[in-house]
């Protein structure tokens, strides 16, 4: 299973990191992989630290178990990154996400062993376009551009039909997800 | 052509009750398994099922209805978890005793206390010997397929007995897989119509169940439900070799994994099975001749069927995800030791304790099962300490 | 089906199972009797308020509706016709 991405998902409870992880489950499921999302589930408090991960191959997946070397990391909550070692087990090649308005200098200091660390304003982008704080849309593209599990485009257009299914009744709000998508996927930057 | 799907275990058992369609379901939420009457009574609602949905008040009520519902001439399903088996436990054995096919879904879950919501099997333990069929199941897919296959073995004329579906709590029941689903036409053709010869509704043929059954007949009527149990296993074989010419999917009583060639194995079930297959294969890599049996079929218990799958072997691991605190070891452990001797087949075997709470089984977890065995397999003398913690804090 | 003591366990109904109706005529229940019901027939106005309410169907009735004297073999005793009758037509008496 060498073409195995293992994913782990660091957030607090209500910011939507478990959807975050299914979706991205979802998207990747479209392309023809194969597929795990899971939350670790604990006593559910809003606000409390939560983890969630993904599994994605192109074949068939029969590990399970928690994951501990995570190809890639993502951070949906900032203040995270004071109460969790969000790096432990990371692999060396792999990367990290944060979703964070801190600066180089901010995050380093912070996490000072590890060098592929890569950081998107999902705040700003989300309420540019979305109107309000939804963090979940611009991590999902942030997730997609760095670890390159599919195409852009493609990625794109399996959302488009993703979201045309979920928001049948509401379909104002389409654009505004897809816009999320489009900035985010341009607004990520490595440190 | 099979549906391609994602859908986590409880989805996936959950959208199976649907395609089956029972005339009744009767069911009360607790965790793992709340989702499956959760989104079962979505079907119910939007009038995509003809079920009868009764929310009970209790688990005890929940198989009571479906034992007044199956006596009565209808076909009933639950669903259940830990303490909510534990309260149903006394018309669990009612409804074996009575030879009602109801179907189960066990997602299993910790017995308390202390309170843990997470998965090992001891509900399911707790049951081992009251007369249900129990299939275990390694992911979504097996949950799923294992339940298609429910109604036929339950309610065969020869079997006729309560059959209980198990799957690991969160691990699968809440992990979003790829899933291949059936049609609903053709789950349908192959579950088939429930006609039972006798029943309550019957107004021609007049029926009274469960009557007093004293010294003259107690004894009589459990024997007549241990055949049963044992017409199970040539049934639960015809139900999976059509099973398979239906999906291409093979089922038995056990998975073999790389056991021909291996010297050793590790023998588990549910979701641990599969952490179990990565390990085995990493270790072939390797070059070490390591191998594993997934039981499916835990009642009825397919001794000979082990005892000769793992004769060649020169020591196995047997763990058990739930302990029996009996002082010599876990249920699975005992059970398969008793088939080698009966059977005359001397392998070194021993009893890991895992998983417990919902304890994480890694792949290391399993890597130092193997090794351990290589230890065993080489040793002149009888195994050490045969009854053994896998994944617990000890002093060194 | 007869089932008996002496019926092999792979010959008798499953769970128990009675696939008959009415068999309770086939159990001689007057054994458990400790008290029995006697009949005043001078009493007795055929008020018809003692059958209906009779457990084992111990007081046979006739085209006419009018009763007769019991059936010993099916009568427990319970005494719940002495109970209905407001005529005293009817007195519970140890055996």
């Amino acid at each position: 299973m060498n073409n195995l991405i293992e994913i782990r998902w660091h957030g607090r409870g209500g910011q939507g990191t478990k959807t975050a992880s299914l979706l991205l489950a979802e998207v990747a499921f479209s392309t023809g992989k194969y597929v795990q999302g899971f939350p670790e589930y604990g006593p559910e408090r809003m606000g409390a630290p939560l983890t969630a991960y993904n599994r994605i191959s192109d074949t068939p997946i029969t590990i399970h178990s928690n994951i501990y070397e995570p190809d890639y990391v993502i951070v949906v909550d900032d203040t995270l990154l004071d109460s969790i070692d969000v790096t432990e087990g990371l692999k060396k090649d792999g990367a990290i996400i944060i979703n964070t308005t801190k600066n180089k200098e901010e995050i380093t200091k912070k996490i000072p062993n590890y060098n592929n660390i890569y950081t998107i304003d999902a705040k700003t982008i989300s309420i540019e376009t979305l109107g309000k704080y939804f963090p979940n849309t611009p991590m999902l593209a942030a997730v997609v551009k760095v670890s390159g599990i599919m195409e852009e485009e493609e990625f794109l257009k399996n959302m488009r039909q993703s979201f045309n299914h979920k928001f049948a009744k509401k379909p104002e709000v389409i654009d505004g997800n897809m816009k999320a998508l489009e900035l985010a996927l341009q607004k990520i930057h490595k440190l | 052509m099979s549906i391609r799907e994602r859908l986590s275990g409880n989805e996936a058992t959950a959208l199976g009750m649907k395609q089956i369609n029972p005339d009744v379901v009767a069911a009360f939420p607790i965790t793992p398994s709340t989702e499956i009457p959760q989104y079962f009574s979505t079907f119910v609602s939007n009038g995509s099922v003809d079920t009868e949905f009764v929310a009970v008040e209790s688990e005890h009520s929940a198989m009571s209805a479906c034992i007044g519902a199956e006596a009565a001439g209808a076909r009933a399903m639950t669903a259940t978890s830990s303490n909510g088996l534990a309260l149903m436990w006394e018309m669990v054995n009612i409804a074996s005793s009575l030879r009602l096919p109801i179907v189960m879904a066990l997602v299993n879950r910790a017995i308390s206390g202390p309170l843990n919501i997470h998965c090992d099997h001891s509900d399911a333990m707790g049951v081992r010997d009251a007369g249900w069929i129990m299939l275990f199941s390694e992911n979504n897919q097996e949950a799923y397929d294992n339940l298609i296959m429910a109604h036929r073995i339950a309610e065969h004329k020869e079997v006729l007995l309560p059959l209980m579906v198990c799957q690991d709590g969160f691990i699968t029941s809440h992990s979003i897989e790829n899933i291949e689903l059936i049609e609903d036409d053709k789950v349908k053709a192959f579950v088939g119509k429930y006609e039972p010869k006798d029943y309550l509704l019957n107004k021609k043929n007049p029926l009274s169940i469960g009557p007093l059954d004293l010294q003259a007949y107690l004894f009589e009527h459990k024997a007549a439900e241990a055949d049963a149990m044992r017409n199970a296993k040539k049934v639960i074989l015809e139900v999976a070799d059509d099973f398979e010419k239906l999906t291409g999917r093979k089922y038995s009583f056990f998975e073999e994994y790389k056991l021909e060639d291996a010297e050793v194995a590790i023998i588990c079930m549910n979701s641990t099975a599969g952490t179990a297959k990565a390990t085995v294969d990493e270790l072939r890599d390797k070059g070490v001749k390591v191998g594993l049996l997934k039981l499916r079929v835990f009642r009825p218990f397919p001794a000979e069927e082990i005892a000769n799958a793992i004769a060649h072997l020169k020591a196995v691991a047997i763990l058990d995800r739930a302990d029996s605190l009996n002082a010599v070891g876990g249920v699975l452990f005992q059970d398969i030791t008793s088939a080698l001797y009966v059977n005359n087949k001397n392998v070194k075997a021993v009893n890991y304790i895992y998983g417990i709470g919902g304890r994480d089984t890694k792949m290391d977890d399993l890597e130092k099962v193997y090794n351990d065995l290589l230890e065993i397999k080489d040793s002149e003398n009888k195994v050490e300490n045969p009854y053994r913690y896998l994944g617990l804090r000890k002093e060194d | 089906m007869e089932i008996n003591p002496n019926t092999p366990y792979n010959k008798i109904t499953i769970g128990g199972n009675i696939c008959e109706a009415g068999n309770a005529k086939n159990f001689k229940t007057g054994d458990w009797r400790s008290v029995a019901p006697k009949w005043i027939e001078e009493n007795c106005k055929q008020c018809g308020l003692c059958f209906p309410v009779c457990p084992e169907d111990a007081i046979p009735v006739t085209k006419e509706q009018k009763r007769t004297d019991y059936d010993y073999d099916a009568c427990k005793g319970c005494g719940i016709c002495a109970k209905v009758c407001p005529f005293k037509a009817i007195e519970m008496k140890e055996e």
